[in-house]
């Protein structure tokens, strides 16, 4: 039994294990190699746009080729790369800042990832397969129900499997949360990234949902003959609009709120104080929550919805900027008076404040549903959009994989060079997007191949692509940094910040069952409450004495790989019907998948006591 | 403790709440009911296409026409019926008499199997002498994909069981399956709940006209 | 928590279930009379605009009886359970009542 954790050498092996994994941390690295992956090809997508755009008339590529690129550009930012980095941090701080030895459900969180990953290769596949979807990522009817070719076939399916992961991560991470916390750890004294994280699967659970049906209308619409979306038949296009924006506003919350958290964290780190309104902090992030389903139509303000369905979610989307103001003064006061250490995740936590709120300010403009008329389509909802999303979320994520380095690898990346990435990327975004409000203004409408020249666009668009390559510049500096501080490799302590929280009490990286003896927590901020009235280390909750671990399993691998498999098949049997061998066939791999997971017992194992004091699985 | 799991359960011993009574149990209980809160709002989705495309019959027959009320009131009783007796297969599992639940649990199945028999013989009518299809018209399409799902929800819900059925014949309740059971039967009640929403909504709102 | 065998408990807690049983055929019945209800309303043809109203809240009322009763959500423990639910139905709500008044056409 004492052989079953010890570890495996070589390539292969390693794979194994990654593949098979339930442990958190691991699952953390994979969804950050996946989501990194996907990330820069999103990025590649929009420097492609970008060049296509630099001079009116342009021919870089063809309008066919553009309308794929967009499409791709929004949809694999959105769900293949903002998503799964998300996760990533999740993964990798929630169950270390709560205390707890791994999430509710290791077995479930690992099929979250492979049902991703799939969803995400499935629907990449389809540049290689006859082109991509072209419909735009929020894929209107009837311009997706019309496409031609399988393209939008591919984001309907990709889209279903990969937003299955999504769904079972939420709810993984919703019990994890509520149910796994060490003793001492009220809900009160939950680090903010956990709280924001807590908000977040609850939206993940209540918006994914409508986004399922959706799709699933979308595909039987287009694979097997059905009328939702067809007027000649008595469908109705706006039926998608509605259920799309029902899952896609709660969506963009989704995507930033667990940024909130984090940055929350870092600037109570990095100015040696407690967060300013704790629990304001905590009460905002639950308001956004709650306020996050009520605003959906305000992105179908044009669509005829008709003056009071428009005016109540114009006041609802305009409440929301109430609980996020109490957000940036918070942070403000909470850095006010603080010792301020200007390392990089703090650079672009401070960066992030008034770019953030710049969207902010778009935001409550696009919200007055008049002046609407005038922005939608327009450059200035790209602008503003890309604000909220590059400048909360991207910065976001490179302070959250900078701060959160060395939990996840021992090793810190170079603090040089990161501050070397940052200004780069900085100026870039603004140059590309600030000026991208004015296009808008100007009347340059979104999602065009070409512009005409002696319209005055020519300088704006100009600017904006410059902008692009400044961006690329500092995501190429920041990869360069990674690779340099893998090589290097220089370890470092479990507390390389002077942080305040749990997961800054155990080693860099942690040992696989995290917390040797679970932590007693003493309120909120539990390490930094050790160190100034205690001796500095957690005071154990418990006697040292057996952990109890899940297995390894490869069958999360074999589920999603069977819906991979059946995704090809619904697709291609409108072709030729034979095609459904496969469906049937992928099905089937999926469903026997679970058959054996629910016949064959999964109690884990025990890591003994001895061998524990012996150190195992510790560096 | 997890050997332990899987000592078997006898009348007369503890735990009364076996379901409850380990932390993965508490974290399967906590999980299905928060599952059940999204698939709330799937199933709302898929009621509100509906109500937007009940009346895009196009040339088909209309919904008064279409519906009739003897079989969906046989199909009622049949799913209510077996919810409670799934009630009773809990409550001797709380009692931890493991033959009678699965008794209970085991007729449960036949009623399921039996509404979904019926069901299916219902669209089967509907294909064939009414004209009325997935494809035929929007009413069609959205009337199929809600009442389908649903019914892949039974389907679904059968196949589940009888495997925990199968699976634990021989070796009875124990602390690991507990919980299996009663997630199972929260999820039954669950496809109950909203055939109680569907018989109202499509098939006597459809009838009122 | 007590794993041992303690009959006096165990016996308690059998009289307890055989208790609650009772409710839960009362509730039975109820939801038995509630569908009756509701199929005599519509099989006797009354004015649409009151029979609506009525077998929607006769759903609602059964549904209630069926989670509180049958899914034991009357039982302690459950506040998360509700707090989770009564969300997802919030979101229901908004979203069926898009879509019976918003779906323009």
């Amino acid at each position: 039994m004492s052989t079953a954790y010890a570890q495996k050498n070589g390539f292969f092996a390693g794979l194994w294990d990654y593949l098979t994994t339930v442990d958190h941390k691991k699952i953390a690295i994979l969804y950050l190699i996946a989501g990194g992956f996907f990330f820069l090809v999103g990025g590649i997508e929009a420097m492609l746009i970008r060049i296509q755009l630099i001079q009116p008339d342009n021919e870089f590529v063809s309008a066919g080729l553009y309308n794929q690129l967009l499409t791709m550009h929004g949809t694999t930012m959105i769900f293949l790369a903002a998503m799964p980095l998300i996760f990533t941090l999740m993964n990798i701080a929630v169950p270390l800042q709560i205390g707890a030895r791994d999430v509710a459900f290791p077995f479930l969180n690992s099929l979250g990832f492979w049902l991703f990953f799939f969803g995400g290769v499935l629907l990449n596949c389809s540049w290689f397969m006859g082109g991509a979807p072209d419909a735009g990522w929020t894929a209107y009817a009837p311009l997706s129900t019309t496409s031609p070719g399988h393209g939008v076939d591919f984001y309907v399916m990709g889209l279903q499997i990969s937003g299955a992961g999504t769904l079972i991560g939420g709810i993984n991470f919703l019990v994890t949360i509520i149910n796994m916390r060490a003793p001492g750890m009220t809900y009160m004294r939950m680090p903010l990234f956990t709280w924001s994280s807590l908000v977040t699967s609850v939206l993940i659970l209540f918006a994914f949902p409508a986004l399922t049906v959706g799709l699933f209308l979308m595909m039987f619409d287009r694979l097997f003959g059905a009328n939702f979306f067809d007027p000649s038949m008595g469908g109705n296009h706006v039926i998608w609009e509605h259920l799309f924006w029902i899952f896609g506003h709660p969506e963009v919350y989704i995507l930033v709120l667990p940024l909130f958290g984090l940055f929350s964290d870092i600037i109570s780190t990095f100015s040696k104080k407690r967060l300013f309104g704790y629990s304001a902090m905590v009460f905002a992030t639950v308001l956004i929550g709650f306020l996050g389903f009520m605003v959906w139509a305000h992105h179908m303000f044009t669509t005829g919805l008709g003056p009071v369905a428009n005016s109540i979610f114009a006041i609802a989307t305009m409440a929301i900027a109430v609980p996020t103001g109490i957000k940036i003064f918070n942070w403000l006061f909470t850095m006010w008076g603080g010792s301020i250490r200007m390392t990089v995740p703090m650079l672009w936590t401070v960066a992030f404040i008034p770019s953030f709120t710049l969207g902010g300010f778009g935001g409550v403009m696009l919200a007055a549903a008049a002046a609407d008329y005038q922005y939608h389509d327009t450059y200035f909802v790209v602008a503003h959009f890309h604000y909220v999303i590059v400048g909360g979320v991207v910065f976001g994520l490179f302070a959250g994989l900078t701060y959160w380095w060395p939990k996840m690898f021992g090793t810190m990346l170079n603090e040089k060079m990161g501050k070397l990435a940052f200004w780069p990327f900085f100026f870039g975004f603004h140059l590309t997007f600030f000026i991208q409000h004015f296009l808008g203004l100007m009347g340059m409408p979104r999602r065009y191949w070409k512009f005409q020249p002696d319209q005055g666009l020519e300088i704006g668009n100009l600017v904006s692509t410059l902008g692009a390559f400044l961006m690329a510049i500092g995501t190429i500096i920041f990869l360069i940094n990674v690779v340099i501080t893998t090589i290097k490799g220089e370890k470092v302590s479990g507390d390389p910040w002077d942080a305040r929280t749990l997961e800054w009490s155990i080693p860099s990286p942690p040992p696989f069952y995290n917390f040797t003896q679970t932590p007693l927590v003493r309120g909120l901020d539990a390490l930094w409450v050790e160190k100034r009235h205690g001796n500095g280390k957690m005071t154990p909750a418990e006697p040292l004495g057996d952990i109890h671990m899940p297995n390894n399993s490869f069958i999360p691998f074999m589920m999603s790989l069977g819906l991979f498999i059946a995704g090809f098949g619904f697709i291609y049997q409108v072709d030729n019907s034979s095609y459904l061998i496969l469906a049937v066939l992928g099905m089937a791999i999926t469903l026997l998948s679970m058959f054996v997971r629910s016949v064959k017992d999964d109690l884990g194992y025990h890591i003994h006591k001895e061998d524990l004091e012996k150190g195992a699985g510790s560096e | 403790m997890s050997a332990e799991e899987l000592k078997q359960l006898k009348p007369g011993q503890s735990p009364h709440e076996p379901e409850k009574a380990t932390l993965e149990g508490k974290n399967k209980f906590l999980g299905f009911w928060f599952f059940l809160g999204g698939e709330t709002v799937l199933f709302a989705s898929l009621f509100g296409t509906y109500l937007a495309l009940k009346d895009s019959n196009l040339d088909g027959k209309p919904a008064e026409e279409l519906f009739g009320l003897e079989l969906v009131f046989i199909m009622t009783m049949i799913l209510l019926t077996s919810s409670l007796t799934s009630v009773y297969a809990i409550y001797h599992m709380k009692n931890l008499d493991f033959q009678k639940m699965q008794l209970w649990m085991g007729i449960t199945v036949l009623l399921g199997l039996s509404f979904l028999g019926l069901e299916i013989f219902e669209f089967y009518e509907y294909v064939h002498h009414d004209g009325h299809t997935f494809t035929s018209s929007a009413f069609g399409s959205a009337f199929y994909t809600l009442v389908g799902f649903h019914g892949a929800h039974v389907a679904f819900g059968l196949l589940w069981i009888v495997t925990l059925m199968v699976r634990n014949a021989r070796r009875g309740l124990n602390l690991y399956n507990a919980p299996k059971y009663y997630v199972a039967s929260l999820y039954w009640h669950f496809i109950d709940v909203v055939w109680v929403f569907i018989f109202t909504v499509v098939y006597l709102m459809g009838k009122v006209g | 928590m007590a794993r041992d065998t303690n009959s006096t408990s165990t016996e308690f807690y059998r009289k307890k279930n055989k208790e609650e049983m009772k409710y839960q055929l009362v509730t039975f019945a109820a939801m038995i009379v509630f569908t009756l209800v509701s199929f005599g309303l519509v099989i006797g043809e009354f004015h649409p605009m009151f029979t609506i109203p009525v077998i929607i809240l006769l759903a609602c009322v059964q549904v209630a009886f069926q989670l509180y009763y049958f899914m034991h959500m009357n039982h302690k423990g459950h506040g998360l359970p509700a707090l989770f639910l009564y969300s997802g139905v919030f979101v229901a709500i908004l979203t069926i009542l898009a879509m019976v008044t918003i779906v323009w056409w």
